[in-house]
C-alpha cells in the first residue's frame, strides 16, 4: 500500500525528452529518504501535452508538474513527497489559479474541452500492469459479451453505436464485422493494423504504449463476434516501446486466462501473435499488410475480394485500426446509445488527433467528432506561437489536404472533411502558419509517397515521381503555367487509376492546396517569388543600408564568407556567394537583414 | 482466471489502490500535518496508516493528503478530515492506533471521535 503514487508519463515523447532518467533518479531520492514503502512510482503512457513533456503528476494532490529535470528531483522528494508542500516553480502553469491555489487540471483549456474514450487509460494506468487495467473495468465488456450476449447482439451494439473505421477510410465497423460473420469458414481471422504511418500521427503509438490491453480486448470480443480464434497485431518494429508492452502485456494476459482456451470458463479460445513491420508505409494499406503478415512483400492485391470475404490466408478476416478497437469494450459496456449521443449526425463518438506544426500545445488531444478546428487549434492547442497567423491545417498526412482558414469554424467530422477536399486519415493535424509556402508543403508529402510507393502499379510509381518533378521544377522557379495544368491533370489521373489507396489519396495535398491556394502556385510560376519566403531558389537576402550600424557581426556569421564591408559601414551580400541559410538574418541584432 | 468472479475479485482490490489517483469534489478530504514539527512527532506513521485503512477498506471517496505546518506544532500529529458540506474536524495528537478508530467511527460510520480532537483539548 502506498499513500502517494506518482505518475511519470513513458510515452515516447517524454521518453524522448528523459523520463527515464527521470523515474531513475526519482526512485533513487525516494529510497534515499526512506519513503520506498509509502511512495509508489508509476510509469504510465501518454498524457497528451508532450509539448511540455517529462510530465509527472503527484497524487493524491493531483500536482501536475511539467518540463520536470533529474536537478529538481531532490526539492520534489523533500518538499512535496516528506513535507506535502507543492513545487509551485514546477507545476503547469495552466493549472495554477490568479490566487496561487492549484487547480484540477481537467479545468485546464487543453484539457477542459476533451472527452477521453480511446485515451481513457493513457497517461493514469501503469500499461505494464495488467492489473491496473482490470481495476479500470478492464476485461469486464469481454465478460460481458461472452456470458450475456451472442455474436449477433455484440455486432447489433457495434452497429448502433454508429462507430466508424478511426484509420482514415471511416467504414461502419459494425458492417464489417457483420460481413465477416456472415462468411462461413474454417477459420477466420482478427487483425489490428497498428502500422501507423503518416509523418506527424502518433496517437495508435500511444494507446499501445499507454494502454496495450484494450487492444487484445477489443480484439477477444471481435472475435467471439465473427468466430474468430486467432487474431494477429501488425505493428512497425520503429515503435520499440509499444512492441515491449504489447509483448509483456500478451504475456499478462495468458497468465490470467484472458486468452486462450475456454476464456472465463465458454468455449470460446482466442489467442493474439504480433507481426512486426519493417515500417513501409505501403503496409497500412489492408491487403497489402495481410499480404505481409503472410510472409510475402507488402503490396497490395485490387479488391474486391474483400477481406471480410477472402483476407488473411484466403480466409475471412476483420481488419480494425488501433483508435477503432480502443472504443470498442467502452461501447459493450456503456452501450450503443452512450457512444451515439456523442458527435454529430454521421460521425459518432471522439477522434483522437496529434496536434504538430505551428501550435503551442503540441500533443495528443480527443475530442467528439463534430468539434470546429478553431476549437482545436485556439482552445485546445492555446493557438499559434509568436503571434502569428493561422494559414491552414493539414489532416490526414500524405492522403489528406489542407484546410485554409476560411473553413476554420467547420466542424470536424468525416464526410465535412472529405467535402472540403481533405479527409480525417489516422489523425494527424499539423497546423501551418502564414511561413509555410503551401508549394513546398505539397511537395514534402509528394516526396513522402514518391520513396514509400511499393512501385506494384505504375499510375502510383511513375505517375507521383513525375508530379514531384513538376513540383520541384516550380519551387526552383522554372516553372510554367502549362507546369500547373499538367500537374493537375496528373492528379485526377493518379487518383483513378491507382491500385491502392496510397496512390489514390497521394494526389490530394496537391489537389488541396491547388484549391485553396492557387495564387501562391501562381506567384512561384509568374512572379518567380515565394511569398512565404521558404523556396530557397527563389529569395535572396540583402541588407538595408539605413539600418546596418557596420557591427560586422553577419560577416563574422556567414559560413561562405559571402559578406563584406568595413567596421561602421554597410555591409553588403554577394548573391553569387550567398547560400541562403538564413544564419546572418538570425544573428543581426538591428534587423537589417531582409528576405525578398 | 476462469470466471467473472475472479476478475471482479481483482478489480475490487485495485480499485482501492487506485483510488488514489482519483479527483472529484465530492470527496473527502484527510490531511495530515507533514512540517518538521509533524514528523519530529511521529506525523509519518500516522500518515502511512491512515493511506493504508483508506486503501485497504476501499473508500474511494476518501482521499489521503499531507499539508505543511498547521500553526499548532505542540498538537502535532494533526489530522484534519474534511468533508464536503461540513465544518472540519481536527484531531490532535494522534498515532496510529487512534488514526485506526478514525477510520472506524468518523470515516466509516459518520461519527466524529470527540475525545481526539481539538475542541476537547482546549476546554
Amino acid at each position: 500500500m502506498y499513500r502517494s503514487h506518482v505518475l511519470v508519463c513513458g510515452g515516447t515523447g517524454c521518453t524522448s525528452s528523459g523520463s527515464q532518467e527521470i523515474m531513475k533518479a526519482l526512485q533513487a531520492e525516494i529510497d534515499k529518504n526512506g519513503l520506498t514503502e509509502e511512495v509508489s512510482v508509476v510509469q504510465t503512457g501518454c498524457h497528451g501535452l508532450c509539448a511540455l513533456g517529462p510530465i509527472m503528476i503527484v497524487y493524491p494532490e493531483a500536482a501536475f508538474y511539467s518540463m520536470v529535470k533529474v536537478e529538481d528531483i531532490p526539492e520534489i522528494v523533500s518538499e512535496h513527497l516528506l513535507k506535502g508542500r507543492i513545487v509551485k516553480r514546477l507545476l503547469y502553469n495552466e493549472t495554477v489559479s490568479e490566487e496561487g491555489s492549484v487547480k484540477s487540471l481537467n479545468d485546464t483549456a487543453f484539457y477542459k474541452r476533451q472527452h477521453r474514450i480511446a485515451l481513457r487509460n493513457c497517461g493514469i494506468i501503469n500499461p505494464e500492469n495488467i492489473d491496473e487495467y482490470i481495476a479500470t473495468r478492464g476485461y469486464e465488456a469481454l465478460g460481458k459479451a461472452l456470458t450475456e450476449m451472442t455474436p449477433d447482439d455484440v455486432i447489433k451494439v457495434i452497429t448502433d453505436s454508429g462507430l466508424r473505421g478511426r484509420g482514415g477510410g471511416g467504414f461502419p465497423t459494425g458492417i464489417k464485422w457483420k460481413l465477416a460473420k456472415g462468411n462461413e469458414a474454417d477459420q477466420k481471422y482478427v487483425c489490428c493494423n497498428a502500422d501507423e504511418g503518416d509523418p506527424g500521427a502518433f496517437m495508435d503509438r500511444s494507446v499501445l504504449e499507454g494502454d496495450p490491453h484494450v487492444v487484445f480486448e477489443a480484439m477477444a470480443i471481435a472475435g467471439y463476434a465473427i468466430g474468430a480464434s486467432q487474431g494477429y497485431i501488425y505493428v512497425r518494429a520503429e515503435y520499440p516501446i509499444a512492441v515491449e508492452r504489447l509483448t509483456l502485456a500478451l504475456g499478462q494476459a495468458r497468465e490470467y486466462g484472458l486468452l486462450g482456451d475456454n476464456i472465463f470458463g465458454t468455449d470460446f479460445c482466442f489467442d493474439i501473435d504480433l507481426r512486426l513491420g519493417a515500417g513501409a508505409f505501403v503496409c497500412g494499406e489492408e491487403t497489402a499488410l495481410m499480404t505481409s503478415i503472410e510472409g510475402n512483400r507488402g503490396e497490395p492485391r485490387p479488391r474486391p475480394p474483400f477481406p471480410a470475404q477472402k483476407g488473411l490466408f484466403g480466409k475471412p478476416t476483420i481488419l480494425n485500426n488501433v483508435e477503432t478497437y480502443a472504443n470498442i469494450p467502452q461501447i459493450i459496456l456503456n452501450g450503443a446509445e452512450w457512444f451515439a449521443s456523442m458527435g454529430t449526425e454521421k460521425s459518432k463518438g471522439t477522434k483522437v488527433f496529434a496536434l504538430g506544426g505551428k501550435i503551442n500545445n503540441t500533443g495528443l488531444v480527443e475530442i467528439p467528432m463534430g468539434t470546429t478546428l478553431r476549437e482545436v487549434v485556439e482552445e485546445i492547442g492555446g493557438g499559434i506561437p509568436n503571434g502569428k497567423k493561422f494559414k491552414a491545417a493539414q489532416t490526414g498526412g500524405p492522403s489528406g489536404g489542407c484546410i485554409p482558414a476560411e473553413h476554420f469554424d467547420i466542424p470536424i467530422d468525416y464526410d465535412n472533411l472529405i467535402s472540403i477536399g481533405s479527409m480525417m486519415g489516422s489523425g494527424g493535424l499539423i497546423v501551418m502558419d502564414e511561413d509555410n509556402c503551401m508549394v513546398d508543403i505539397a511537395k514534402f508529402f509528394l516526396e513522402f509517397t514518391v520513396d514509400e510507393s511499393c512501385g506494384k502499379c505504375t499510375p502510383c510509381r511513375i505517375g507521383t515521381k513525375r508530379m514531384l518533378e513538376i513540383l520541384e521544377k516550380i519551387t526552383k522557379g522554372q516553372g510554367t503555367l502549362e507546369d500547373i495544368d499538367k500537374l493537375e491533370e496528373l492528379c485526377y489521373y493518379i487518383k483513378q487509376n491507382s491500385l491502392c489507396g496510397l496512390g489514390q489519396t497521394a494526389p490530394n495535398p496537391v489537389l488541396s492546396t491547388l484549391r485553396y491556394f492557387r495564387d501562391e502556385y501562381v506567384a512561384h510560376v509568374v512572379d518567380k517569388k515565394c511569398p512565404a519566403g521558404v523556396c530557397k531558389a527563389l529569395l535572396s537576402y540583402h541588407i538595408n543600408p539605413d539600418k546596418c550600424k557596420g557591427c560586422t557581426l553577419c560577416a563574422r556569421t556567414c559560413p561562405n564568407g559571402a559578406i563584406s564591408g568595413s567596421v561602421k559601414e554597410p555591409h553588403v551580400i554577394s548573391q553569387a556567394l550567398c547560400v541562403k541559410c538564413g544564419a546572418c538574418m538570425e544573428k543581426c541584432k538591428f534587423g537589417a537583414i531582409e528576405k525578398r | 482466471m476462469k470466471s467473472l468472479e475472479e476478475l471482479k475479485a481483482i478489480r475490487e482490490k485495485m480499485q482501492g489502490q487506485i483510488g488514489v489517483r482519483s479527483e472529484s469534489d465530492t470527496q473527502t478530504r484527510v490531511i495530515v500535518g507533514m512540517a518538521t514539527c509533524g514528523i519530529a512527532s511521529g506525523a509519518r506513521p500516522v500518515l502511512t496508516a491512515l493511506s493504508d485503512a483508506v486503501q485497504t477498506k476501499n473508500l474511494s471517496n476518501v482521499s489521503v493528503t499531507q499539508t505543511g505546518c498547521i500553526g499548532l506544532c505542540q498538537y502535532e500529529p494533526i489530522v484534519e478530515v474534511m468533508e464536503p458540506g461540513k465544518d472540519k474536524v481536527t484531531y490532535i495528537k494522534m498515532t496510529p492506533e487512534k488514526a485506526m478508530e478514525v477510520v472506524e467511527q468518523h470515516l466509516l460510520r459518520g461519527q466524529v471521535v470527540t475525545e481526539y480532537t481539538i475542541n476537547s483539548a482546549i476546554k
